[in-house]
């Protein structure tokens, strides 16, 4: 190990302090992998690149393995997500309910396509998901974690606008 | 630890529930609580004063009265929420409220609780008839159902083992530990002919003995995993029941485990499912709180335990062996049968995975026997299935039929029907590896044989209803789009032919394909089907392949006319403003979500058709008619 990575840990693991409280919870346990990440997740609301490299090490498994986990399953994200997550369900009953115009209408009124998923301001982040359970009351749309039924364009839109003065 | 007497729980619990006056089931599905239901249950607790949970129920003080506000399961007519049963123990029958509001519950209280006096506007009105319904049993949705796995569902609070016990639970668990050995609770399950209800139909008897038969060195351990991804949209049964009754999930998992010799299980739940991953957990820890988990049960010599792994959103890792691949920690991705997870499983280990619903059926079948199960369904395929009835039909919601129903009796005795005046269309069944049904199809018997033999499949029990203004080839790009983003990316034909596929279906529902587009599609939907390793490929052709053969003018009429008989494509078509009858109020100008419409008032408004989204916003609000699709 040269000099440079030396210090890149000593100040890392001073930095990751609450990740080593997650690996113990789990044991170092590789298996518990998935759990792990779910965890550091929930305390960064992302995954940052330099806490995955760190957990490798930790738990000792290559970092393509780890890497591997973490762009496999759409639950996580390598990337900073709004402070405000508005989900819309595209699922068969709501995407039969048209879903998908209420999709493209928030795309649009936020700048954001389903490549480009959150605001440059870091206050939206808007994901297309499948089925939220909720189908009899299609088409659902769920802003930070208060799911709203049978949602149509006009009331979307007065949804994010209050959100939006609310920012202001 | 001494053994548990579930009789003491049961006499204990038992003199409570005989000591209430009255008790207050608020539907706490998913669906119910976007709709309100949290705060109508808080506000019973705030009008009446009454205890939260059994436990807090204290016998002995018969002076004022006692009553018990629980939150329950999903009861299944979602769309109606929230709902409120209501059961009194002086001899008043229950009474079933729809679509209950906070402000309701003041009248609720006084009229109905303190004086037995019914609410008729909260009653559910049958729309032929008109009729008010005072309780369930009078309410077609309900009448005709047969609930085995959800019997309880919706009628008791999920959170509470003792109620479970005391309406009978976990004494089968015993029964099978204490007076049956396993190849006998197995060859039961065998002989009751219970398929598998995650999708491919496997008979659950022939899975346990196989992995009873499957050889292991002492010692090590075996595991049984319960399969909770439900995965696929437009399907929550499996959340249903496990938001709703986790301890009959919970009993029939160590019965299964019992049978096939398990001794470690997972609760394989996706994460986007919180409510049902917390009440799995605490179900398994209030069961180890009574010693029903755990060493020597029932002291049997029996030992099991198991815990909740939750998933993190990968439709594949509902297929058994990427889902094992999962709990490991790993990427979810499926491997080639055999060797069979009963062989070669967790960890290498002898594994057998069942499906939640599966699991939720098997007290049914100890309780009431082979014969009592056989009753229901058909001879191959007996007993019930839950279904997720949704879409285009009056009363979309959670519901549970015999094997063989038809599907005319679903949508339209069951479900209500189409709403709107509306002309059936289509069903399509089993989700993204379902296919579709038309009208020829109505009076067909659900089961697995005629299904597949359509190639549709029962899948995990999706319906979604489809109307004259649903567009079929639509719905397919759509399930298209589902597999190939879901396809893990192991084996080229699900790869690329999803995405060959998808691009195909995108062209013809963007109104630029030529006729050779369908040949194309056809055989490599032929080839993914074919060489495919797991069953996501080897089902994603199904929704084309399907509807190619009911609605194959459909896909014509986009191709060669560059028309969509249900006016559903975007693509095709264009918004726009009719001068003569536009009067220029300006209502559109401001309600349209994209600023696409310009216009002075009292002038004839104009769309501009590069901004605009053909969301159909104006259309709808236009006063005028003005505004219309072509
Ligand atoms: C792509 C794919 C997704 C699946 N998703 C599920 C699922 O969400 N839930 C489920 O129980 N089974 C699912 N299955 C079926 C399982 O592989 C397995 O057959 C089932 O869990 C066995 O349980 P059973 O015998 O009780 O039906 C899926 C299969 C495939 C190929
Ligand atoms: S399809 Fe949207 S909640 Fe199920």
């Amino acid at each position: 190990m040269n000099i440079a990575t030396a210090t890149h840990t000593q100040k890392s693991s001073r930095q990751f302090l609450r990740v080593d409280d997650i690996l113990d919870r789990f044991h170092h346990n590789p298996a518990k992998l998935i759990a792990i990440l779910q965890a550091v997740q929930e305390e960064y609301r992302y995954l940052p690149e330099p806490v995955l490299s760190y957990v490798a090490t930790r738990i000792k498994i290559p970092r393509a393995r780890v890497f591997g986990v973490a762009t496999f399953y759409s639950h996580f994200s390598l990337k900073p997500k709004g402070k405000h997550i508005i989900k819309i369900c595209d699922g068969t009953a709501c995407h039969v309910n048209k879903s998908g115009h209420l999709l493209d209408l928030i795309h649009k009124k936020l700048g954001l396509s389903d490549k480009k998923r959150t605001t440059d301001d870091l206050l939206f982040t808007v994901e297309k998901v499948s089925c939220l359970g909720a189908c009899g009351l299609a088409p659902v749309v769920v802003i930070d974690e208060r799911v709203h039924p049978q949602v149509q364009t006009a009331h979307l839109t007065q949804l994010i606008d209050e959100l939006m003065h609310e920012e202001e | 630890m001494p053994t548990v007497e579930l009789e003491t729980i049961k006499a204990a619990t038992r003199e409570k529930m005989a000591h209430l006056q009255y008790r207050v089931l608020v539907c706490n599905g998913t669906g119910c609580i976007a709709n309100g239901a949290r705060q109508v249950y808080n506000a019973f607790l705030t009008k009446t004063g009454a205890c939260r949970n059994l436990v807090s129920v204290k016998t002995g003080d018969p002076c004022h009265m006692v009553g018990l506000i629980s939150q329950t399961g999903c009861h299944g007519l979602c769309q109606m929420g929230p709902l409120v049963l209501i059961r009194a123990n002086n001899g008043f029958k229950d009474v079933f409220y729809c679509g209950v509001r906070e402000p309701d519950v003041a009248e609720i209280v006084e009229e109905t609780i303190k004086k037995g006096r019914i609410v008729d506007r909260l009653l559910y009105t049958n729309p032929q008839s008109g009729e008010l319904c005072r309780n369930p049993g009078e309410i077609p949705f309900y009448a005709r159902q047969n609930r085995l796995a959800l019997a309880e569902c919706g009628l008791i609070d999920p959170e509470s083992i003792e109620e479970y016990i005391q309406g009978g639970g976990y004494s089968m668990l015993r029964r099978a530990a204490l007076e049956m050995t396993p190849r006998e609770v197995c060859e039961l399950i065998r002989d009751s002919g219970l398929r598998g209800r995650g999708g491919a139909g496997f008979p659950t008897g022939r899975k346990w003995l196989a992995m009873l038969e499957q050889p292991g060195k002492p010692g090590e351990p075996r595991y049984l995993v319960c399969n909770g991804d439900e995965g696929d949209p437009g399907a929550f049964m499996d959340r249903s029941l496990m938001e709703g009754d986790p301890h009959r999930l919970l009993e029939g998992a160590m019965i299964a485990a019992f049978a096939a010799g398990a001794t470690v299980g997972y609760f394989y739940i996706r994460t986007e499912y919180p409510l049902a991953v917390q009440r799995v957990r605490q179900a398994i820890n209030d069961a180890r709180r009574l010693g029903i988990l755990g060493e020597n049960l029932f002291g049997s010599g029996f030992r099991f335990d198991c815990d909740v792994v939750e998933g993190a959103g990968a439709f594949v890792c509902g297929e058994e062996t990427a889902l094992l691949a999962s709990i490991e920690g790993k990427r979810g991705m499926p491997r080639h049968k055999p060797p069979f997870p009963a062989q070669e499983g967790l960890f290498g280990k002898p594994t057998v995975v069942n499906n939640v619903e599966t699991l939720a059926t098997i007290r049914y079948i100890m309780e009431q026997g082979v014969s009592a199960f056989r009753r229901f369904g058909t001879v191959l395929s007996p007993g019930t299935k839950t279904f997720a009835l949704t879409g285009r039909v009056r009363h979309t919601g959670l519901i549970e039929v015999p094997m063989g129903t038809t599907l005319r009796e679903v949508i339209y005795e069951i479900g209500g029907g189409i709403p709107g005046d509306k002309k059936f269309k289509a069903a399509q069944i089993g989700g993204p590896s379902g296919g579709c049904l038309g009208e020829t199809h109505l009076d067909l018997s659900l089961d697995f044989e005629n299904l597949t033999a359509l190639g549709a499949m029962v899948g995990s029990g999706g319906i979604v209803v489809m109307d004259e203004e649903t567009c079929i080839v639509e719905v397919s790009r759509f399930f298209m789009q589902f597999t190939q983003e879901e396809s893990c990316g192991k084996c080229v034909l699900c790869r690329e032919g999803t995405k060959q596929m998808l691009a195909l279906l995108q062209d013809i529902v963007d109104g630029t394909a030529e006729l050779e587009h369908l040949s194309l599609l056809e055989e490599t939907a032929r080839a993914v089907k074919a060489a495919s390793l797991c069953g996501l490929g080897k089902s994603a052709p199904n929704p084309v392949l399907s509807t190619l053969t009911l609605f194959r003018n459909e896909y014509l009429a986009h191709i060669e006319r560059r028309l969509c008989p249900a006016g559903a494509c975007q693509a095709l078509k264009v918004y726009a403003v009719n001068p003569d009858l536009c009067k220029g109020c300006t209502l559109c100008v401001s309600k349209c979500p994209a600023g696409a419409i310009h216009g002075e008032k009292r002038q004839a408004h104009r769309i501009d058709v590069t901004s605009c989204t053909k969301c159909g916003v104006c259309a709808t609000i236009c006063k005028f008619k003005a505004i219309t699709a072509a």
